[in-house]
């Protein structure tokens, strides 16, 4: 399958969010894609608040299945929650359990005024009833459960995505 | 026989002892704490990993610090904590150790926690666990006997890593009473493990363990040459005990030969750090301008054990 | 009952004998070897065919646990199990509760086990008076009763006056005194070998020191004294090295060790395994090498199982706390021949250990051995078959073994006591 640029759809993506945002707005990016694309979007949509980063391992709903990632990262959020106007940011939007988990942790870290999601793609197939204000491209068809549709970040910073088996 | 740390796939079912734990499970271990260290600093320091767990702290050995680090890490998990001081209940009534373990299996338990004062109680545990089709109950030895203290251990280690990054290039010294110290034993094993190229341990020869070399370490017995440009100051606590048992005349001539003062750890490398694993015994094994001075890292050592214990009660119940 | 054990291989180490031939037994005794005597017609053949038949063993220490240990073990499993173990003849440890220092004692406990008819058997008295090292036994009544020798089974006497003047008074009458080499304060609060297994699995040790040193003492009492003394379950090299050398210097001491330290070293306690939790201690696998050597070369005189029922609550607690002891009756041939084949010794000197060897220290010239006269104790093994050693096929109530799982050869076929077949067929 032929994959579209993530270049591209970055900047779509920021292009649907700037009417929308205003200086207070953080970003809150879900490790590891959408650490690299708030990163990204907070260049593009000129934030001078360096996005949080937020690591679901403890908040996944199939621990007592899966359990403990192998090589869980470190949540940062160096600025208040409380009260503040959020959009949390992923690479890829599939059953929703992981933004479910986002914004459970983020919730232990005090009350936003309201939070939003912005994703790059949404490949469609929710287990959850979650839905993302923003988004570049929504598939037109499923993608297999066995593949794994992830961004990745090359030595120099470009963004692209990649299909890889699960 | 089967380690009975490992499940049939090899997995770690229980944590017993760091002696014999292969290096890369040590590695997760401490990797997996790192995470768990910025839990504290949060508005809701939970996370919701052992939610609907029951913890059983078995402590036939009192330890109020010990088993309420325990405490702090398994609520910090969001799991259901019950405390049993087993030395004002069954027990005492001479209940064995194993019944008592079957009648808290019974009460729907997750993971015991246990410290005894014999070496080998949460081994013969865990392996009753195993005899009985238990396998989804796991042990976290909390300090038997002489034996081990993994999960000190492991935040002995998780400090040095803090501090120090690499443990290829160090030269670690563990000062005091080894021959009782699972402590000590728990450090040896990892520090070997991890590959550090020089452990020593200083000590007069009553406080030692025969043939303790083998264990891999080098023995001094003057704390001056011990020290010399050594990166990490270990310290045992000296219990009042062990002047009866013939073992050391009195604690003053202990403080002289073996006690950390500035002057002493002013020969190891200025930047080396002094641990502890506490309680401290000031002014017989440490002085308290050490223990309270820059280089002591013996306060962190109590956050990351912190942490260390989330990551390994986390690890196991999600095995 | 006339019997006839026909084309058995037959190893008599008294005699030293090893050969195929067959042996009639009447009125208890052996009356032929090789050809029947005249007149003789069997009541019942046995068929040896393949198998050894040699001297009933004997095993010079063996615990009943009666009286005062029913609980762990009776007369009856216990004689089940000798009898499995192709054991005929067996000396008792006097620490039973009461402690055998009673000549009533010893009188009832030699009734009982006369009645129930199976292994003959040789108490040891108690050396004092309740084992506690004060006050002696009544030495000359405990004789009377049945006793062949005196010891303090695993409690050594604190007091070295005392002990010298128990092994004086012991010699008044030539008795024979059994000691266990343990040095009181240095064995103090210890429970497994003072080396680098103990050290790292934080187990306080019992040093070698504590054998040699007490060893050392007893020989220098026993020479001052005239006693005729037996050293019980050597454990080390440098207990051993002493022991020949107070034979060097022309001393009469014998001494004795127990499977479990021939075959099983500091390291087999591996997790905690209290099965391995012993006394004396299992030591380092030099010490057990110098062990099989000494008993090959006969320096150490005989190997004795050291059964010590155990029940599964004195053995499922942590190391330290539980009850020292393995059972080991029915193991008493099967790990001799495994240490012969170690050793490389041939079954008629293999063999001695636990038949005329053993009989010496006990005093025994009955039986022992399968001469024409002899009582016709008698035990037929196969020695090319193994068993695995499982709890369900022991027959002692003590299931304590450290050698449980293991694949052991020599299964005994029958055992004959006074020419009785009394296990077998």
């Amino acid at each position: 399958m032929q994959l579209p640029d993530a270049e591209t759809l970055c900047r779509q993506l920021a292009a649907q969010m700037r009417p929308h945002v205003t200086p207070d707005t953080v970003l809150v990016g879900i490790h590891t894609g959408g650490v690299w694309l708030a990163e990204r979007l907070q260049q593009e949509l000129g934030l001078t608040q360096p996005p949080g980063a937020i690591d679901v391992s403890f908040y996944r709903d199939d621990y007592g299945a899966r359990g403990l990632h192998p090589q869980p990262q470190r949540t940062e959020i160096p600025f208040a929650v409380e009260g503040a106007p959020v959009i949390i940011v992923d690479d890829v939007l599939y059953t929703g359990r992981t933004t479910r988990a986002a914004l459970n942790e983020l919730f232990d870290f005090g009350r936003p005024a309201r939070v939003e999601l912005a994703v790059l793609v949404d490949r469609g197939d929710r287990e959850l009833p979650i839905a993302a204000r923003y988004c570049a491209l929504t598939l037109p068809e499923s993608l297999p459960a066995s593949q794994n549709l992830q961004l990745e970040r090359e030595e120099d910073g470009t963004l692209t995505l990649r299909l890889i088996d699960a | 026989m089967r380690n009975p740390q490992l499940n049939k796939h090899g997995e770690l079912q229980h944590l017993l002892t760091l002696d014999g734990l292969p290096r890369d499970v040590i590695t997760a271990i401490l990797d997996t704490a790192a995470p768990f260290t910025e839990v504290a600093e949060r508005e809701v320091k939970k996370l919701p990993l052992l939610r609907g767990k029951s913890i059983f702290n078995l402590f036939f050995e009192n330890s109020t610090r010990t088993r309420t680090t325990f405490e702090i890490a398994a609520k910090r998990l969001s799991a259901d904590v019950v405390n049993l001081n087993v030395s004002t209940s069954s027990a005492a009534k001479g209940e064995s150790l194993l019944d008592t373990v079957d009648n808290l299996c019974a009460m729907q338990a997750d993971m015991f926690v246990v410290r005894h004062a014999a070496s080998g109680a949460p081994v013969l545990i865990a392996q009753h666990l195993q005899a009985t089709a238990r396998d989804h109950i796991h042990v976290v030895n909390a300090g038997d006997g002489r034996h081990a203290h993994p999960t000190q251990g492991l935040l002995d280690m998780y400090t040095i890593r803090h501090y120090k990054r690499d443990f290829s290039n160090l030269v670690i010294a563990i000062v005091g009473d080894v021959l009782h110290s699972r402590v000590a034993r728990s450090q040896i094993a990892a520090l070997t493990t991890l590959g550090v190229p020089e452990i020593r341990v200083i000590g007069p020869r009553t406080l030692l363990p025969t043939d303790v070399e083998r264990l891999g370490v080098r023995v001094f017995h003057d704390m001056s040459a011990g020290l010399k440009d050594v990166d990490v100051v270990m310290m045992l606590r000296l219990q009042n005990e062990r002047m009866n048992g013939a073992l050391l005349p009195t604690p003053q001539e202990y403080y002289k030969m073996w006690g950390l003062t500035q002057e002493k750890l002013a020969l190891a490398h200025p930047d080396a750090i002094v641990m502890h694993p506490g309680p401290m015994n000031r002014g017989v094994e440490i002085d308290s301008a050490v223990a309270d001075g820059a280089q002591a890292v013996i306060l962190p050592q109590v956050t990351f054990g912190i942490a260390v214990r989330m990551a390994v009660m986390s690890m196991l119940a999600g095995q | 009952m006339r019997i006839q054990i026909a084309k058995g291989r037959v190893i008599d180490p008294a005699n030293q004998v090893d050969r195929v031939q067959d042996v009639y037994i009447a009125d208890g005794r052996v009356v032929g070897l090789g050809s029947a005597p005249a007149g003789f017609e069997a009541d019942r053949h046995i068929d040896a065919d393949g198998l050894v038949v040699c001297p009933g063993l004997i095993d010079i220490a063996a615990r009943l646990r009666e009286p005062g240990f029913e609980y762990l073990a009776t007369l009856e499993t216990e004689m089940e199990a000798a009898m499995a173990g192709g054991i005929t003849s067996l000396a008792i440890p006097p620490d039973t509760d009461p402690v055998l220092d009673e000549p009533g004692l010893v009188e009832m406990l030699c009734y009982r086990a006369k009645k129930l008819n199976r292994a003959h058997i040789y108490p040891v008295g108690a050396l004092t008076l309740g084992l506690k090292g004060e006050r002696l036994s009544e030495m000359a009544e405990l004789v009377e009763a049945g006793c062949v020798a005196f010891s303090q089974a695993n409690v050594p006497i604190v007091d070295n006056m005392v002990l010298m003047r128990a092994m004086q008074y012991a010699a008044t009458f030539g008795f024979r005194v059994w000691l266990q080499p343990i040095a009181p304060f240095l064995a103090r609060g210890g429970y497994a070998h003072d080396g680098e297994v103990a050290s790292r699995l934080g187990l306080p040790g019992i040093p070698v020191a504590a054998e040699t040193v007490a060893l050392y003492t007893y020989l220098q009492l026993a020479k001052i004294t005239g006693a005729k003394l037996h050293v019980t379950r050597l454990s080390s090299a440098a207990g051993l090295a002493l022991v020949d050398q107070a034979r060097a210097e022309g001393m009469d001491v014998s001494c004795d060790v127990s499977i479990n330290h021939l075959h099983l070293s500091d390291m087999d306690i591996g997790y905690f395994n209290a099965n391995c939790h012993l006394v004396p201690p299992l030591r380092s696998n030099r010490d057990r090498e110098a062990l099989v050597q000494g008993l090959a070369e006969g320096r150490i005189n005989a190997v004795c199982s050291d059964h010590t029922p155990v029940d599964d609550d004195g053995k499922q607690t942590p190391f330290s706390e539980s009850e020292a002891g393995a059972t080991g009756m029915e193991l008493l041939l099967p790990l001799t021949l495994k240490w012969a084949a170690e050793a490389k010794l041939p079954l008629v000197q293999a063999l001695a250990r636990i038949t005329s060897d053993a009989a010496a220290i006990v005093g025994i010239t009955k039986a022992g051995h399968l001469a024409a006269g002899a009582r016709a104790d008698v035990c037929v093994f196969d020695p090319a078959a193994y068993t695995t050693v499982s709890r369900e096929a022991l027959k002692s109530q003590g299931k304590n073994t450290p050698f449980l799982g293991l694949e052991l050869p020599g299964q005994v076929r029958y055992t004959l006591v006074e020419g009785q077949v009394m296990y077998g067929g």
